[in-house]
């Protein structure tokens, strides 16, 4: 018996040890991986004095590049929240022929490389393109200009809400809605009154995710914009720019002022998720 | 039937019009056009422009790269994964939270992280460069690139199934007596699987597309360290639009196999996975 309880120590003893192991290999992972890069770039900006630090952050070209993004970032979140219940909602309480092969193909912008995106684009709505040639003959420019960087970011955003939602909306069913309908309510009544309160947590965190991604993106916003100084130049692509010019001081400063955004979105991210997950 | 109730069971036909029109001109006819441009000139000219020397060793070069960026990334995605359910530790709920921070920071800035943690003027990058290893502007930096912009993926896929994974078959194991490995090996991994590889499939598929933070970090030299999505954006920069569109399909076709591949997971883990 005594012999028994020993082994038994000795086995949790052992365990003890293999458990701290692996926790401190994954805590130092993960501290070289992720914490000690965060670190890095605010200490390579504070290298520089403030004054050159506000003085390149508040430069004409600089300015001009925050508002682009947040102009861009601002429509995609519109658009795509829009388009993107109206397309959870078709998936996940109609039945048609080629639904289960379309809704995957709304996964596509996260398999496909953001380059081959903005070359995508370039194709079709560049000057020879097929819609392009069209808005050509009547004057209007969409491939290095901004329709064409709104929609590059329409596209790699595209599935965030419309995933979200869909889920959601399916465990909730539609025998609400059938309710609804049968004491008299419209379409209009039974969207606002009881979809839109199901999905709302949902919806949050898809768009949280949208414009993480919009204020990020680079890829295909640089291949269909052609990055031009205070005209077609988002943050990412004007950290891009100065960073190839050498100007450093610039460049880590934008990119500090962008880490920092994100972390704001990462935690409403986290909000959101956690009152999605409470409902 | 009223009217109202025949529309909504028949479903909404402007509504899915809606939803189809949009899908139609930001995903199908983009990637129609694009392939049809590509087979423009015909089967031998796309597959010359796939296999010219610069073009095919881009798409080599990130084929391996990205593999070796999966193996590391299942073994540490999965032990993180496992750490972050079954053990408690200081700090844990602010190290899970930090998990995502690589979807969240624009990848320039995670290339330019990179450089100032790695790059020749750092500690680190001082002390390899020291002993002849170069990791920025080479394949070090380039796979580091990698596997910190998909490090969730692994993790975030395996983490809610190790959750609620039933232990009574794990404590069964070991009261009879079954090690650690053994116990690992033939019921924890078994369950995981599907999600590991839905997982390590979003991994790979983001690693082939990569561009922001490698286009910073690889130094880009073709035939030594230029990825596909670098050659192709230096093809579309010098107006070379034929010898970018090969790689660019073969990228794209990539994409949708990654596709098929996810919805094969799924399908098979809901049909045994419950």
């Amino acid at each position: 018996m005594e012999n028994k309880t020993n082994c038994v120590e000795i086995v949790r003893k052992q365990k003890q040890t293999g458990k701290w192991i692996l926790i401190s290999v994954v805590l130092l992972w993960f501290f070289v991986l992720i914490i000690f890069p965060l670190i890095g770039i605010v200490m390579e900006t504070f290298k520089n004095a403030i004054s050159v630090i506000t003085s390149s952050l508040s430069s004409t070209a600089s300015t001009h590049a925050f508002w682009l993004t947040i102009l861009i970032t601002f429509v995609a979140v519109i658009i795509n929240t829009i388009f993107g219940t109206i397309m959870a909602i078709v998936f996940a309480k109609q039945n048609f022929k080629g639904k289960l092969f379309l809704e995957s193909l709304i996964d596509l912008p996260f398999a496909v490389s953001p380059i081959v995106a903005g070359f995508m684009f370039v194709i079709l709505f560049g000057p020879g393109g097929w819609i392009g040639s069209w808005f050509y003959s009547m004057n209007i420019k969409i491939i290095y200009a901004l329709p064409g960087m709104i929609i590059a970011t329409l596209f790699v955003t595209l599935p965030f809400v419309a995933k979200e939602i869909i889920p959601v909306l399916r465990e909730f069913g539609i025998e609400q809605d059938e309710a609804a309908l049968i004491l008299g309510a419209s379409q209009w009544q039974i969207f606002w009154k009881v979809t839109l309160p199901s999905i709302r947590w949902g919806l949050a965190y898809g768009v949280t995710l949208t414009i993480a991604r919009s204020i990020g993106e680079f890829g295909a916003v640089l291949v269909v914009s052609g990055s031009i100084i205070n005209k077609t130049q988002t943050a990412t692509l004007r950290i891009h720019d100065q960073f190839t010019d050498l100007n450093y001081a610039g460049a880590f400063s934008a990119a500090l002022i962008l880490a920092l955004i994100s972390f704001i979105i990462l935690n409403l991210i986290q909000y959101a998720q956690k009152r999605k997950e409470r409902i | 039937m009223n009217k109202g109730l025949k529309r909504f069971v028949k479903g909404d036909l402007t509504v899915r019009g809606i939803a189809l029109f949009y899908i139609g001109l930001l995903i199908i006819l983009p990637v129609i056009a694009i392939t049809t441009e590509a087979f423009k000139g015909g089967i031998p000219n796309l597959w010359k422009q796939i296999t010219l020397p610069q073009a095919l060793f881009s798409l080599k070069f990130t084929f391996i790269i990205a593999l070796i960026m999966l193996v590391i990334n299942i073994i540490t995605g999965t032990a993180t994964a496992w750490v972050l359910v079954r053990y408690d530790f200081p700090l844990k709920k602010t190290i899970n939270a930090l998990i995502d921070i690589p979807f969240a920071i624009p990848t320039v800035v995670t290339g330019m992280m990179l450089i100032v943690l790695c790059g020749p003027r750092s500690l680190i990058g001082d002390f390899f460069g020291k002993h002849g290893i170069e990791i920025i502007y080479n394949k070090p930096g380039i796979i580091l690139a990698l596997i910190f912009v998909t490090f969730p993926f692994v993790v975030r896929s395996v983490q809610p199934v190790l959750i609620e994974m039933e232990r009574d078959m794990e404590e069964a194991a070991q009261t009879l007596g079954a090690s650690k490995f053994k116990i690992f090996f033939h019921i924890v991994l078994p369950t995981i699987f599907p999600s590991v590889l839905t997982g390590a499939a979003l991994s790979f598929s983001r690693a082939l597309g990569e561009f922001g933070s490698i286009v910073i970090v690889a130094g880009n030299i073709p035939m030594k360290t230029q990825v596909a999505s670098v050659y192709i954006y230096g093809e579309i920069e010098s107006a070379n639009i034929q010898s970018g569109l090969g790689t660019a399909v073969v990228l794209l076709l990539s994409s949708f196999i990654v596709l098929i591949f996810l919805n094969f997971i799924q399908r098979w883990s809901n049909k045994y996975g419950k």
